[in-house]
């Protein structure tokens, strides 16, 4: 089990209020993925649910029972932080066990789940090291396999792959998904990074100074961001939002286009200059100077041989088009 | 090639230990100059051999021990102490540090005379004031009150070295402890002294170097008695040269001294130097 529902949590540090009353329901078994900018208070959020910052007011329950005054050891909640906080002077295997020897199992059994733990993870070899003697990507699974171990009722990640190079983080990525995929167990996960959050989560919390913008699957926010803060957050390259008179033509106060919703084409709605062709081999990113419309991104096949200079007519797709109000709310 | 720095460094050395060396085997009286004689090893025999130096050699190591247990312990106490958070921890910090500038002739003095005086002293009224009979530190337990004088004046040093230490202990690795489980108790055990380990062993090593010359301390407060019972090895060698004017025996006395402490030092290190190695 692993449910967990926040109900007018806030929190401030001394006179600073980090988070607004926020209500947040986790259901057991989901993947849930905090984003947002940097110093939204996602890490916050996470540890107030760990129980490692004390929430200002408001309750957290998990599993139904109250859990606002129970200390972090006993909430049962595992937690991989992003610097992986392993223990350094003991070998993978004792940093494996320890939670285990604090919840005073026998060594029999511990050494069990351990070599468990190591061969989903793939740390048998590695048993006997230190964590210093390890790569980013292996101390990263150790911290994994001490979360693991516990069979906590929610796992709580805070940015565990930031501190891996790029093709690591890909494999990592999948890794976690896939265990998910086996344990069923909740996952909590903070990134900033769009992508993950956009691949792993079944629910995506998008967070903005501490209040929540929106709570809905990948696919729910990329289609219909409720604002235009999820709207410029989800989906890479940024959408293009342009006001003025082409908005007030869609009767709205903003109007937002995504890059891969424009269709390079003759006699377009918007005629403009390629100031920057991004070539990334599949995909080709313009930034396209328009004469009506300013700047806007447009991604098109990377098949598609254009570059600066040339000029170009871009036509939205009709159906694809997000129309927001003054308050900045979609339409 | 060995360049002029260590040249100079070794001849610094070399020269008062090859001095005291010579010495140590002349007869060498101070009361008639002049009159040196070679001696052999007769001044060593007569230094071991006289009932105060097993009694000096006891004393330095409980000494040396004694203010080594107080220090590590009573500093790591204070350390985890002033790393909690609490208002005007800068004072409390300066304070904590004060009584490392105090020179030792000046700390030992204070404490002979303003609180361990049996007659004026602070501890002679409270125990009045408690209706007990004050006690005589300094002659009923003069080598207990040494330790505690030098304890006294060692401590911010091991507080501070162990403070810094336990600062640079990352808070992630704490907080993992706490969800995973750890009791405070617990944490202190599995994180907080395994990282503290390597800070120890530098307090252990470096107050065992000034520990073992410990001799202000003694002669402004007990000049080693009654009789020897407070009398360690420095203050033995000092009683033998300049009290007994016999230079040669001293100096038998400081090679031995020199001796002792080689052997103190390859112990400790066979002991706890490995913890230096990262
Ligand atoms: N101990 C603290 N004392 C005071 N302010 C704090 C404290 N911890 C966090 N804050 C503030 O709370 C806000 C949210 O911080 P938090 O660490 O949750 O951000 P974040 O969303 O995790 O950012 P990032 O993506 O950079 O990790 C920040 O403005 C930060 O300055
Ligand atoms: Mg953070």
């Amino acid at each position: 089990m692993g449910q967990i529902t926040l109900s007018s949590v806030t929190k401030s540090f001394g006179e600073v209020n980090v988070i607004p009353p926020l209500d947040l329901d986790i259901n057991d078994g989901e993947f849930v993925v905090f984003v947002g900018p940097s110093g939204c208070g996602k890490s916050t959020l996470l540890r107030l649910i760990a129980g490692l910052e004390d929430i200002t007011s408001g309750q957290i329950r998990i599993d139904g029972t109250d859990a606002t005054d129970t200390p972090p050891g006993k909430r049962g909640l595992a937690m991989v932080f992003q610097s992986y906080a392993l223990y350094p002077h003991m070998t993978v295997r004792k940093n494996i066990a320890f939670p285990l020897k604090m919840a005073g199992m026998d060594k029999a059994q511990q050494d069990a789940k351990v070599e468990n733990a190591a061969r989903i993870l793939n740390l048998t070899n590695y048993l006997d090291r230190r964590p210093g003697q390890l790569s980013g990507g292996q101390r990263q699974r150790v911290a994994i396999g001490r979360a693991i171990v516990r069979e906590p009722a929610a796992f709580l990640f805070d940015e565990p792959l930031s501190n891996l190079d790029a093709a690591l983080r890909v494999t990592m990525r999948q890794e976690i998904s896939e265990l998910h995929q086996t344990l069923k167990t909740t996952m909590i996960y903070v990134t900033h990074d769009q992508v993950e959050a956009m691949t792993m989560a079944d629910k995506i919390v998008v967070l903005n100074a501490g209040r929540i913008e929106q709570v809905g699957s990948p696919l729910d926010l990329y289609r219909s961001p409720r604002n235009l803060f999820v709207a410029g957050f989800i989906g890479s390259p940024k959408m293009n939002f342009i006001t003025g008179d082409q908005a007030a033509r869609e009767s709205c106060v903003t109007l937002g286009v995504r890059p891969e919703h424009l269709a390079v084409t003759t006699g377009g709605r918007w005629n403009g200059t390629i100031g920057l062709a991004e070539h990334l081999g599949s995909d080709t990113f313009l930034k396209v100077v328009t004469d009506e419309a300013g700047e806007l991104t447009v991604r098109v096949s990377g098949e598609q041989n254009l570059h600066h200079g040339d000029r170009i007519s871009l036509e939205p797709q009709a159906d694809r088009l997000y129309r927001f109000n003054a308050d900045g709310l979609a339409l | 090639m060995v360049s002029p720095a260590v040249i100079l460094l070794f001849l610094w050395m070399i020269v008062p230990l090859g001095m005291t060396l010579y010495f140590s085997f002349l007869r060498y009286n101070l009361l008639m100059p002049g009159m040196e004689t070679w001696a052999g090893f007769d001044n060593y025999y007569y230094f071991v051999n006289q009932p105060a130096f097993w009694s000096a050699l006891t004393n330095t190591l409980l000494l040396v021990g004694g203010v080594l247990c107080i220090t590590t312990v009573g500093g790591i106490a204070l350390a985890l102490l002033l790393d909690q958070p609490f208002k005007g921890q800068g004072i409390v910090r300066v304070m904590v540090i004060a009584p490392f500038f105090v020179m030792p002739t000046v700390s030992a003095l204070v404490w002979k005379n303003m609180f361990m005086n049996p007659v004026n002293g602070m501890f002679a009224h409270i125990a009045k004031a408690l209706g007990m009979q004050p006690y005589d530190f300094l002659s009923q337990a003069p080598l207990a009150s040494i330790i505690l004088i030098v304890a006294w004046s060692w401590l911010p040093f091991a507080t501070l070295i162990l403070l810094t230490a336990l600062q640079s202990l990352d808070r992630e690795q704490m907080e993992a402890a706490e969800m995973d489980g750890a009791s405070w108790f617990n944490r202190f055990i599995h994180l907080v002294l395994p990282h503290l380990t390597r800070s120890i062993t530098v307090v252990i090593l470096i107050q065992t170097i000034f520990l073992l010359s410990v001799f202000a301390e003694i002669l402004v407060t007990t000049n080693g008695g009654p009789g020897t019972a407070s009398t360690n090895l420095p203050f033995l060698v000092y009683a033998q040269s300049l009290l007994n004017y016999d230079v040669g025996g001293g100096s038998a006395g400081g090679i031995i001294a020199v001796i002792l402490a080689n052997i103190v030092a390859i112990f400790l290190m066979r002991m706890i130097g490995r913890n230096l190695e990262s």
